[in-house]
């Protein structure tokens, strides 16, 4: 019961947090609706017992990527008197939401998945150690992967945002 | 009683939402927020399977998701601020060079 | 319910009981290390208290003073920036544990308002969303001296939350688990195990970058008053910058919490472990007792014999007089439950709550003593300079910590 309450809360903030990021003409607006989209999606997570995960979206999504974007509109000056208003594409919108609009209509009448319950977990589904457990056994390749992949982007975020020396 | 296809239909509404916010929005620092909204219902995704399946995989990915997407939402800013160094605009429709 | 509502109300009480202490324990301290007297003046109907009353006298200014919001700002930011600075610091208290767990009926009630599995990783996300409070604060004032001191600041900010975390990665090794309860738990009586002794290289790292982390002196340039006219809230007004204030007092307090429980054992008390005080529970509460009278006795009566009329020929003699009186009451209070209640028959609950008082004694006494090592350091040391500032961060500590985790690593291994 407070399952349901508590997963009808959380995906409604984050749907209409994502809505008000779209629709903003502020882009440092967007960012914080953004930023709050990611705390209700951290409670939905939570709600399906990924501590860890949850706890990662807060620290990276919300923490750092977010502050980067909001640190990179600062930098780059871009104020709300200074933006032009954007002309919105209703025609295309409209069109586009009609068309996304029946494809989920054909998804939900074609595709009937029997409705089974969730699996039971253990109480450590979720947590630290069962994650570290599976990275570095099955997914050890990977990871080691994604840390040279973050070293790349960092060396590249680096290059490209020098200055030229005259 | 919330189900898997909730979950999965949250995911759903979620990427098609980023999906018309880059497709409409025209400023490019808004359209990689709308990325990062995709990248997000994704996650969720795989969460909700990895608990609906009781499997720890889905956890593991959504951990690389995240860190291929902080890793692309630095490099696409940098590119983003050499590109205004250059053309002082941030509208994806001043870019408009190759339309010959 | 009520547990939960209970706990989570306490801590953020305790908060805000200890954020005009450290207001008073700044400025006599500052004063008494750069040798003056510091405030004391401020006295209600002739009580001084030795300047305590300046708190609520800031206080009572900050919230009857007008509240100017400028037309330039942005007001959504500009009304929502103190809030989160404040919240941030109000959340992270939710972890920390403040004894050991009691066992009522079976059931453990534990001294948090949550017991996380990713406590520490709970504490580094809290840390990073501290950022949002300063950079709104800054660009919503919509003024190029604010902009500058918030994007120094949040530079400062995230540069040192690296160093941070990899230090609190070798405690995690160490402990081997994420949980406070257990890394304080883990940390035994001896002070000699505590994770100050085991790790002295990453407690040296922590605490440089909580002090980075709250803006503090050595590393407060952001809010720096001779540089940048106190920084990004140089906009705020009143209760707004109260806030601002009240968030810096409150991560300085939440900064020793956390130095308290991952270095110092928490709420270890040194030498005496939790079954040896909850099966001398009684022996303990007479003790207890017996040296709070004797305390009490002596300051009532030291204070009473420094009465002498006509000293400054207003209220203001009374004061000892009353004070004196008021020790020495408390003291005879104490010595009358002693005597008519000894010996004392505690229960196992009462043994376990007696215990439990005792540990959170203790681990006050420990965040207090880390607050006036804040308030120490400041008063002692020079500022940084930012571009020395981002070097210490980025070329010293971070390969410091990843040196050290290396080497905690390779020797668990071993």
């Amino acid at each position: 019961m407070t399952e349901t309450v508590l997963f009808y809360i959380f995906s409604s903030i984050t749907v209409l947090m994502v809505l008000l990021m779209i629709f903003q003409t502020n882009p440092i607006a967007s960012a914080m609706f953004l930023v709050f989209a990611f705390f209700s999606l951290a409670a939905l997570y939570v709600l399906l017992q990924a501590p860890f995960v949850a706890m990662l979206q807060i620290m990276v999504y919300a923490g750092a990527v977010m502050v980067l974007f909001i640190f990179v509109i600062m930098l780059l000056n871009l104020h709300r008197d200074e933006l032009e208003r954007e002309r919105f594409h209703w025609k295309q919108a409209g069109l586009i939401a009609m068309a996304l609009a029946f494809a989920g209509f054909l998804i939900n009448h074609f595709v009937k998945i029997p409705v089974l319950p969730f699996r039971e977990v253990s109480a450590s589904f979720g947590e630290v150690a069962s994650v570290g457990k599976v990275l570095f056994s099955d997914y050890v390749i990977p990871f080691e992967l994604t840390s040279i992949l973050i070293l790349v982007a960092v060396i590249g975020a680096v290059l490209l945002g020098k200055k030229e020396l005259e | 009683m919330i189900t898997i296809h909730h979950y999965l239909g949250l995911s759903a509404l979620l990427f098609t939402l980023g999906l018309l916010g880059l497709v409409i929005r025209k400023n490019l620092i808004i359209m990689l927020m709308c990325i990062e909204v995709l990248m997000n219902a994704v996650n969720l995704s795989f969460i909700a399977i990895a608990r609906y399946l009781n499997l720890m995989d889905g956890h593991v990915v959504s951990f690389f998701v995240m860190a291929v997407a902080a890793a692309e939402a630095a490099v696409g800013l940098a590119i983003l601020v050499v590109l205004f160094r250059n053309r002082q605009t941030l509208q994806s429709s001043d870019y408009h060079l190759l339309r010959g | 319910m009520i547990t939960i509502l209970l706990k989570i109300l306490v801590p953020f009480l305790v908060i805000f009981q200890i954020i005009p202490l450290l207001v008073w324990a700044e400025r006599k301290g500052s004063a008494f290390i750069q040798d003056r007297h510091g405030p004391n003046r401020a006295s209600f109907g002739g009580l001084r208290l030795g300047g305590l009353l300046h708190s609520l006298a800031d206080v009572i200014k900050l919230i009857s003073k007008e509240d100017i919001i400028p037309s330039h700002v942005h007001k959504p930011f500009y009304l929502l920036a103190p809030f989160m600075a404040l919240l941030v610091a109000c959340v992270t208290f939710a972890v920390i544990p403040f004894a050991h767990p009691l066992m009522i009926d079976g059931k453990a009630f534990t001294f948090q308002a949550a017991d996380l599995n990713v406590g520490v990783l709970y504490i580094l996300s809290m840390s990073s969303l501290g950022v949002f409070g300063v950079m709104l604060g800054g660009w919503a004032s919509n003024n190029k001296y604010a902009l500058l001191g918030s994007v120094r600041s949040s530079a400062q900010m995230i540069s040192y939350e690296i160093a941070m975390g990899l230090s609190l990665l070798t405690i995690i090794l160490m402990s081997g688990s994420l949980e406070l309860n257990s890394i304080v738990a883990l940390q035994g009586v001896n002070p000699l195990n505590w994770n100050i002794f085991k790790q002295p290289l990453a407690w040296i790292i922590f605490t440089t970058a909580a002090f980075a982390e709250t803006n503090r002196n050595p590393f407060d340039l952001p809010e720096g008053e001779s540089e940048l006219v106190a920084g990004f809230h140089v906009e705020y007004s009143s209760m707004k910058f109260g806030m601002f204030f009240m968030a810096e007092y409150a991560h300085i307090i939440i900064a020793s919490a956390l130095i308290s429980t991952l270095f110092f054992g928490g709420w270890q008390i040194p030498f005496l472990s939790t079954e040896v005080v909850q099966s001398h529970a009684d022996l303990g509460l007479l003790i207890f007792l017996v040296v709070h009278l004797v305390l009490f006795l002596m300051i009532g009566l030291k204070l009473l014999s420094k009465y002498k009329k006509g000293r400054y020929g207003d209220n203001r003699d009374n004061e000892v007089l009353i004070l004196g009186s008021l020790f020495s009451a408390l003291a005879l209070g104490i010595a009358a439950l002693t005597f008519f209640f000894a010996p004392f028959h505690l229960g196992d609950l009462g043994s376990q709550i007696f215990t439990a008082v005792l540990q959170v004694g203790i681990f006050l006494g420990k965040i207090l003593f880390f607050c006036w090592f804040f308030i120490w350091i400041r008063w002692t040391l020079p500022r940084f300079r930012f571009d020395q500032l981002m070097k210490l961060g980025w070329k010293i500590l971070l390969p410091l910590a990843l040196a050290n985790l290396i080497l905690t690593a390779v020797w668990l291994v071993l």
